[in-house]
């Protein structure tokens, strides 16, 4: 049941298209085709498209050396792990399952929408595999195999150990609670101690197996802070637990008073579960990430002695190796030019916006794309001298310098503790000396003090606060990767931004000229379709969709020819006189017609200038270190703002920047985007990489953002203060209670129903406090 | 006194119960994906694999 309306949108994919046609390209159709034979067209009523996602348009391009990805075990059931990208919501699951499963040999495929992979077992032929992951490429997702080793390495250890023992203390916290409730009650109503003492012996039954097994994270924490001669806020936990436990065990063993087992299981549960959902929102953000660039690798074509190709990762490919890197590819390695000329986008690398042109002897890294015609480079080892050894040595003077950042928690706890195991040494010296109590009297009580001042909502005050702000980071695409980038980005006064990629976004943008037919603009773009050059794609965003012209040549480096019109440099359309360029341009020349030309300006990111303003207005300074040639700086300074700018920076020179600004007091965030802003990143005290970036910028940033438009670092850095506010609210609170409770425990007035009250109601206010991070 | 501990037995029985149910839930991978859980309700059942 279509509609009768001319259909503007392709029928697989989504995009924009003419009137006219149902599709936008030949692999939509292809893959329209391929569902509906399989029976599966119900996917295109349930789908519901994620406007953030590029269209599943079908390219299957990428070739995959398979070997190293796939297990078999002794049965012959060949796994594989792939990470998928397109996935748009249930449908997308829903039909790669079902077209997968559709294949008899497929004994297993499972997508799973939270991490976005593929898990595929087969039986029979290994190479089948290939097939199968060519398969679900033709309907629309991009696949892209994860090494079995990578794969083993990443396996969350911590997380699994912090769970158990989360549902351990849960358990234990649970039963030992009813039993503690039974006795408070039945206290008050005249029970008799020996029901009483059974009680208790249950609860130590209960209690002392659970506490020594879920305390385990906490202890070894401690242990490890205390004999470095450091203390973090393990060290109270620890002490607290160990000494309520077994002044509760003394009491129950020798049949008189209370017994604080409940108190002990509870608290650890509270912190298990906080270290639970820090590491679980910290893990996705990182995952996310790691997703992110693992779907931008391709492997590398290897080229043989005896002209064969061979598909290969980029990191098993040995210097001395040949490799082919053809049109629109990203080079995977460093190397030098041997064969062929063509334009490279190096904006990655050093920060250019322009391309420049390889010719053989060129030297060409890792990271760059291909635009032209199909290149032989001649693998070489990153020794030395080159650029990417000389950030790798720069990356490692900055975090050799980088002290240790010591987070709020631990300022804390560092006063902290020593002042609560002073005030219980007091209670004891108090009551013992001047009080004239017995010794177990006063040992009793300075435990009570320890018990009361166990740092249950301390320890909570700020990762409650962390978990509640990374997830809403990430929700907005804003992936926290490092523990303690909020605390370091709440204190930014000053960011210093990369230009190419950074502020403004890689392609150029077509400027406005009233005087020009729209019919030269449409004349361009057919010659301009067949090209990967950014523009040649610029004209092409400009123009809408157009037909592209049949059998246009591209002269590498100098443009486009089709028949006698030719779409290029002034120098290849043969401009006489041609007007100084002041920017990017583009030629067009038609036989007996006058020469038209197109100029193109930087775009800048979207909600740039506004960010700009709004940091301003945080009293945050910004400045522009760039790599590109000072007139195009000077003009994206001007346009977005910035008064402090740079250009022609060598990642040394940008390196010597931020130390110096750094040297000068201030708190700064670099974002930048490049391999040559990875050593700034590095320098900076916390930095950000948009997703696009460089795989090295993205590994080393601490914040990755996705999505294109710049308000996401003025975001980031409010949040991080708002939350940095938060947590200094929760640790006052936190502290307050104690306040309050210590009088009363050095007085001898805390009861055990009392302690758990207390520690109940003080974290459950800190958690709701810790709510508002949400607004 | 007797029915106390009884009691008190099969309260602890019915906990661990809970507590290896969960911990086996939570080997057979049933928190892994949470969305996909969400959406996968939505589908028809797949035709039993041969």
């Amino acid at each position: 049941m279509t509609l009768p309306v001319p259909q503007t949108v392709c029928a697989h994919c989504g995009t924009d298209i003419h009137a006219g046609g149902r599709f936008c390209c030949a692999g939509c159709s292809a893959a329209f085709d391929t569902i509906n034979g399989l029976g599966l067209g119900q996917y295109y009523t349930r789908l519901v498209r994620d406007p953030a996602l590029a269209p599943n348009r079908p390219d299957p391009t990428d070739r995959w050396d398979l070997a190293r990805c796939v297990t078999t075990d002794q049965a012959g059931l060949h796994s594989l792990t792939l990470a998928v990208d397109g996935l748009h919501c249930g449908a997308c699951v829903w039909l790669i399952e079902t077209a997968l499963g559709r294949e008899p040999n497929v004994i297993r495929s499972r997508v799973n929408l939270t991490t976005r992979r593929l898990q595929l077992g087969w039986t029979g032929d290994v190479a089948d595999g290939g097939r199968l992951v060519w398969l679900v490429e033709s309907l629309g997702y991009r696949l892209v195999p994860f090494d079995a080793a990578r794969l083993a390495a990443a396996s969350d250890r911590t997380g699994r150990e912090l769970i158990w023992a989360m549902a351990v203390a849960g358990f234990a916290a649970g039963n030992v609670m009813l039993l503690s409730i039974a006795i408070w009650i039945g206290d008050s109503q005249g029970m008799g101690p020996a029901v009483r003492d059974a009680l208790h012996l249950v609860s130590a039954l209960i209690a002392l197996p659970a506490i020594a097994y879920a305390g385990r994270p906490f202890f070894r924490a401690a242990w490890v802070a205390l004999r470095a001669g450091r203390t973090n806020m393990d060290v109270p936990i620890s002490v607290g637990v160990i000494l309520v436990t077994a002044l509760s065990l003394v009491e129950t063993l020798a049949g008189a008073g209370d017994a604080y087992f409940d108190s002990a299981c509870t608290l650890l549960f509270f912190l298990l579960i906080g270290r639970v959902m820090d590491h679980r929102a910290r893990g996705r953000a990182r995952a996310t990430a790691e997703q992110l660039l693992a779907l931008r690798h391709s492997d590398v074509t290897v080229l043989a002695a005896d002209g064969t190709t061979e598909q290969r990762a980029a990191a098993s490919v040995a210097p001395g190796t040949r490799i082919l890197a053809a049109m629109g590819s990203r080079i995977g390695v460093d190397g030098v030019v041997e064969l062929g000329s063509a334009p490279l986008d190096t904006s990655l690398v050093t920060g250019e916006s322009l391309p420049v042109l390889a010719t053989p002897g060129t030297t060409v890294f890792a990271g760059t794309i291909n635009l032209g015609a199909t290149l032989t480079i001649l693998c070489t080892a990153s020794g030395a001298g080159t650029l990417l050894a000389e950030c790798v040595r720069l990356i490692e003077v900055a975090e050799s310098r980088r002290g240790r950042f010591v987070e709020l928690a631990d300022r804390v706890a560092r006063r902290y503790a020593p002042t609560v195991h002073l005030a219980a040494l007091l209670t004891f010296f108090g009551w013992w000396g001047f009080g004239h109590a017995t010794i177990e009297h006063a040992l009793l009580t300075a435990c009570a003090v320890l018990i009361i001042t166990c740092p249950c909502a301390l320890a909570l005050a700020v990762p409650a606060v962390q978990v509640l702000a990374t997830q809403r980071l990430f929700q907005r695409g804003i992936l926290l990767k490092s523990a303690t980038a909020l605390e370091r980005l709440a204190k930014v006064d000053a960011v210093v931004f990369d230009k190419t990629g950074t502020l403004t976004v890689p392609l150029p943008e077509l400027m406005p000229d009233p005087s020009r037919d729209p019919a030269d603009l449409a004349a361009a773009a057919q010659l301009a379709a067949g090209s990967r050059h950014p523009l040649a794609r610029a004209l092409l965003v400009a123009s809408g969709p157009v037909v592209a012209a049949e059998a246009v040549r591209e002269v590498p480096g100098r443009g486009m020819e089709w028949g006698e019109t030719r779409l290029g440099s002034s120098l290849f359309v043969g401009v006489a006189n041609p007007p100084p360029a002041d920017g990017p341009e583009l030629w067009l020349g038609r036989p007996s017609r006058a020469p038209v030309r197109f100029r193109f300006a930087e775009a800048l990111r979207p909600s740039t200038r506004e960010t700009i303003a709004t940091l301003a207005r945080m009293h945050i300074g910004a400045s522009i270190l760039s790599g590109d040639r000072r007139a195009s700086v000077s003009a994206i300074a001007g346009q977005c703002g910035i008064a402090a700018w740079q250009g022609e920076c060598t990642p040394v020179e940008k390196f010597a920047a931020i130390e110096a600004l750094r040297q000068s007091g201030h708190q700064l965030l670099m974002v930048g985007d490049g391999l040559n802003d990875a050593p700034s990143l590095a320098a900076a005290s916390v930095s950000m990489s948009p997703a696009s970036a460089a795989d090295l910028s993205q590994t080393i940033a601490d914040v990755v953002f996705q999505g294109s438009g710049l308000d996401a670092v003025s975001e980031t850095i409010a949040v991080a203060r708002r939350a940095q506010a938060i947590m200094r609210g929760n640790i006052a609170l936190a502290i307050g209670y104690n306040l309050l409770m210590v009088p009363l425990a050095m007085a001898g007035l805390v009861t055990p129903w009392l302690a758990a009250a207390a520690m109940s109601s003080s974290s459950l206010l800190v958690l709701g406090n810790s709510w508002r991070v949400r607004k | 006194m007797t029915s106390i501990l009884g009691l008190i037995l099969l309260s602890l029985t019915l906990g661990l119960c809970a507590l290896a149910a969960f911990l086996w839930s939570l080997r057979a991978g049933q928190y892994d994906d949470m969305d996909g859980a969400a959406s996968r309700i939505l589908f028809d059942d797949q035709p039993p694999k041969r």
